[in-house]
């Protein structure tokens, strides 16, 4: 910590040696105020010089890409390179034409795969959500009724699988779950039958509970542990039994933590790409997978910009509106 | 109040659930069979082959590299769009930057790496900048998608600041060039610094955007792990992970160990 | 209104028509959206007074600071310290500075650097800067706390701290927002002293925001009572006190019984008032800005109304059965310094009296289940018509 206030220091002083002494004792003298009163008269102040590299960045980066996007989804697909063709197109007496192709998305509409694809993405993200909420809530709880000692050595083992490799963990659960793995090998051991678990959805919804366990427990907590002693006592003082209490008391009180660490589940999920390809069966049909073999394998760019699109529409927008609400909800707070 | 048993007990198959594979990870590393599952007997000659393979050398070099300048980048990125959306009261396009920097938390990977794809290639071939893709075209996308995970951190961490402190030194002389460096930096300095180690795991781990817009040569480690996973599992592959968890597993103890010091040495 | 005592050589510059004020306020209003914070506001502050801003939450008083201050600009009116406008001027470049309520100490700065802060902004001379840190610390007593941080200091400290930090730049005008809202009760009234003090030394402006009546009782030279963006009075503490110029007033500051009545007798020396929620007369013994038959309220202080056991004597100047009235003790609450009684009227309304306690466990006190009178002189009440 020491060096980084050093560096801070550093900053500070740069800053300090910039505006000349000079100019600081008498400000209407030098050509700094004349500057500044320039850049003024133009519009530029100190803020934009804040605020415009990012809203460049986010333009370049973010924003041109999705549209980018959106205009090749209305592209044809060739044996090319690009693999589309343009969708503007000069022709000899100097007119252009615009050609949309809407193909793209009639085949997403007529084509089961991709309808399915999409049901099934949500699905698997929704059943993982449960499962994550029902693995989670109790350890939260754990956690935060217990001592202070304890609590942060808790939470940190609960943060440190996520500094580790995300491939990895996943990874791990191959050499577990596989037929001749560490589950099958200690069934066996005691005499039971083998059961398949990877390269089924059961092997999914492991590997996004596992991975992101985390995200649920963190928000979980944090409304847990702001819960305060006296209210759980005076619930019981009234008559109220511990399950009561926890239904009439705690839960609704937590519900802001289970919705914040249900979506930061939701939302990874629903995308997912590794875990479905590393643990799921070759027909558990997820879009993310659906966009990428597309792109990969079929080449078909066009399709698979169109795939991203309609995953954009259905699942991202509504997600995005949500959180806006939410924060601002925060943000009256 | 009492507490029955059934809580401490799922909470401990909670643990066990987190912590069993990883463990179970590392054992194998050391097993002397080819067999990952099946106990051999003890022997570090993964670990050998490990560093023997260049290609897992390149590549972990290749990330640690694009993973600290695309943190770097994300961090002066992030902080200026955080300092904007918390301290500036309303300005043109705020409501749109605000969406912006949060759509790549929601946004699927395949998504984010798909247009970025496309976004390099027309840029391509109408500028000519950024030539192929190569380890440059995967900093300016890790870049653009840590960004909204330091914006995150610090918009929480400038929220919590008192808005006094900052005033208190406008009173004192300071113009808001100078309360920047002199008081906000100095004081959110430890939520930049998880900030940065946010977006550099972020960006160690990201298999997915990497894989669209990285070129021949400029395959990073999760991609080499990935193709190596595909066929199955491998011991070099465990020896691989324990090295990494070991490293994390060291820094979390420095960084706890700092951390408990701190402020016994501060009160003193 | 009321008359006001006259004093023969004032020095008091609010008090001369000619004097020059050194903060003007100007008609300054300030929305935030639809939400009137500040309403018109006018007023005009002296030099070296200690001017005492007092209200409840929400009465724009903080705003009203934060306009002086320049965190926020009005949206209507103006604002002149010293002369100077100080529209558009940022906080940077005014000659205010600004104790926060929440000391708003720089956490990761000593003691001796923050209160150097301000003269460091003012590229100072080294040496001039630690005489003058030096001098402060000496001024707030807290010499040998220099390498301090914040978190290692007590309440009361940072206290002095943020107020040596503020007085470090030598401004013109001070201003502090509830300087004393952090501290204990004990504390608090120690404070407040050496406040006065170190305000009257430097000869510094100083103007308060608080929530805390007795604080600005005791701190003021003048108090402006605000009340929903509004000034609703502005007086020495006893102007605010014995002479409140409105029904909030006399609630907000103190307690008063307050009853309302109609005008029977408006003459240029006395008025009579009927209210029927007191069961008697009130005689007034000055002339008021009113008119016959008119409905006012009339507020006494439970300080000033004497309790009897047998119905009181005739006073002179006042008619007989007037400023008297017939009730029964309720309920005692004795304080220590005094003793509060609480009296059932025949009508049913009570009324708040209050008693020193002169004398050492009095034998002949007023108890519990008596019936007393009440009574009070021709001057002890307050006429309002707001």
């Amino acid at each position: 910590m020491g060096e980084l206030v050093g560096l801070v220091r550093l900053g500070a002083d740069l800053v300090s040696a910039m505006d000349l002494p000079a100019a600081a004792a008498a400000p209407e003298r030098g050509p700094w105020p004349l500057l500044r009163r320039w850049l003024v008269r133009m519009g530029i102040t100190g803020r934009w010089a804040v605020i415009l590299p990012p809203a460049l960045w986010l333009t370049v980066f973010l924003l041109i890409p999705v549209l980018v996007v959106f205009k090749i989804s209305f592209s044809e697909a060739v044996v090319a390179r690009p693999p589309y063709l343009p969708l503007l197109t000069f022709g000899e007496d100097g007119e252009v034409q615009l050609t949309l192709h809407l193909s793209n998305y009639m085949f997403l509409g007529q084509d089961t795969l991709y309808i399915a694809a999409y049901l099934n993405s949500i699905k698997i993200a929704f059943i993982s959500t449960i499962l994550a909420l029902l693995v989670g809530y109790p350890i939260a709880y754990f956690i935060a009724r217990s001592s202070d000692r304890w609590r942060n050595i808790l939470l940190m083992l609960i943060i440190l699988p996520f500094w580790s490799s995300f491939l990895l963990r996943v990874y791990a659960w191959i050499g577990f779950l596989k037929n001749n793995g560490v589950i099958n090998n200690a069934l066996q051991a005691v005499g039971l039958p083998q059961v398949t678990m990877l390269y089924t959805d059961f092997g999914v919804y492991v590997g996004i509970v596992y991975t992101y366990l985390p995200f649920m427990i963190l928000p979980l907590y944090t409304t847990l542990v702001k819960l305060d002693d006296a209210l759980l006592e005076a619930s019981a003082d009234l008559g109220a039994r511990p399950f009561r209490t926890f239904l009439s008391v705690t839960l609704p009180l937590s519900l802001p933590g289970i919705i914040a660490g249900s979506m930061l589940v939701f939302i990874p999920a629903i995308g997912e790409y590794v875990i479905p390809t590393l643990l799921g069966s070759p027909s558990t049909l997820m879009i993310g997978r659906v966009l990428w073999d597309e792109f990969f394998a079929n080449r078909d760019w066009p399709l698979a910009a169109s795939v991203a699109i309609a995953m954009l529409v259905v699942v991202v927008v509504p997600l995005m509106l949500m959180q806006n609400a939410q924060n601002a909800v925060v943000e009256r707070k | 109040m009492k507490r029955g048993p059934l809580i401490p007990i799922i909470a401990t198959l909670g643990f066990v659930f987190l912590y069993a594979p990883i463990i179970s990870l590392i054992v194998f590393s050391f097993n002397e069979s080819k067999l990952v599952t099946v106990w051999g007997g003890f022997s570090t000659k993964w670990y050998g082959e490990l560093f023997a393979d260049p290609q897992v050398l390149n590549a972990g070099l290749l990330s640690l590299r694009v993973a600290a300048v695309s943190a770097s980048i994300a961090l002066v990125l992030g902080t200026l769009c955080g300092v904007a959306l918390t301290r500036f009261r309303r300005f043109r396009g705020k409501t749109l930057l605000a969406g912006l920097v949060s759509a790549p938390l929601v946004m699927p990977d395949v998504i984010t790496g798909l247009s970025l794809l496309l976004l390099f290639v027309a840029m391509e071939s109408l500028i000519g900048w950024p030539a192929g893709r190569s380890e440059l075209t995967i900093v300016l996308a890790h870049s653009t998608f840590c960004m909204s995970y330091v914006t995150v951190v610090v918009r929480s961490r400038l929220a919590d600041l008192d808005l006094s402190l900052e005033e208190a030194a406008q009173d004192l002389g300071a113009t808001p060039a100078r309360v920047f460096f002199d008081i906000t930096l100095p004081i959110i300095a430890p939520a930049l610094v998880s900030g940065w180690l946010l977006s550099f795991t972020l960006s160690l781990d990201d298999l997915v955007i990497a894989s669209f817009v990285s070129g021949p040569g400029s395959s990073t480690l999760p991609m080499v792990i990935f193709s190596k996973i595909k066929l199955g599992v491998s011991p070099d592959v465990n020896a691989l992970a324990s090295v990494i968890i070991g490293i994390v597993a060291l820094g979390v103890v420095i960084a706890t160990i700092l951390q408990l010091r701190r402020p016994r040495t501060a009160r003193a | 209104m009321a008359k006001k005592p006259q004093i023969a050589a004032d020095t008091r510059p609010w008090r001369d028509p000619n004097a020059k004020p050194f903060v003007r306020i100007r008609d300054v209003t300030k929305k935030f959206g639809d939400v009137v914070a500040v309403s018109e506001v006018s007023l005009d502050i002296f030099k070296g007074e200690l001017f005492c801003l007092l209200g409840g939450s929400g009465s724009g008083k903080s705003t009203l600071l934060r306009m002086l201050a320049g965190f926020e600009e009005p949206t209507a009116g103006a604002i002149e310290i010293d002369g100077q406008d100080m529209a558009g001027v940022p906080p940077y470049r005014r000659p205010i500075n600004m104790m926060f309520q929440s000391y708003a100490l720089f956490p990761h700065m000593t003691v001796w650097n923050n209160i150097a802060y301000g003269l460091k902004r003012d590229h100072l001379p080294r040496p001039e800067i630690e005489a003058r840190v030096a001098e402060l610390l000496k001024l707030v007593k807290l010499e040998g706390y220099e390498r301090r941080k914040p978190n290692q200091l007590s309440g009361g400290q940072r206290q002095r701290v943020a107020l040596a930090r503020a007085l470090a730049r030598r401004p013109k005008l001070l201003l502090l927002d509830e300087p004393l809202g952090a501290l204990d009760k004990k504390l608090r009234e120690e404070t407040q002293f050496e406040l006065v003090k170190i305000q009257e030394t430097l000869g510094v402006t100083f103007i308060v925001v608080t929530h805390d009546q007795e604080e600005a009782m005791s701190l003021a030279t003048r108090i402006g009572v605000m009340n929903q963006g509004e000034i609703a009075m502005v007086g020495e503490p006893s102007e605010i006190y014995e002479f409140p110029n409105s029904r909030f007033v006399a609630n907000f500051i103190g307690s008063a019984n307050m009853v309302e009545g109609v005008v029977t007798e408006d003459e240029p020396d006395h008025v009579r008032i009927r209210s029927a929620e007191l069961g008697a007369d009130i005689y007034v013994d000055h002339g008021v800005d009113c008119s016959p038959e008119q409905i006012l309220w009339w507020a006494i202080r439970p300080e000033k109304i004497r309790l009897t056991r047998e119905k009181p004597a005739v006073q002179a100047g006042v008619p007989p059965d007037t400023n008297m009235t017939k009730g029964f003790v309720e309920d005692i609450a004795y304080l220590g310094d005094m003793t509060v009684y609480q009296v059932r009227l025949d009508n049913g309304r009570y009324m708040r009296v209050t008693k020193a306690n002169a004398l050492r466990g009095d034998p002949d006190a007023i108890s519990w289940d008596e019936t007393v009178w009440a009574s009070w002189s021709g001057s002890s009440g307050s006429v309002l018509t707001s």
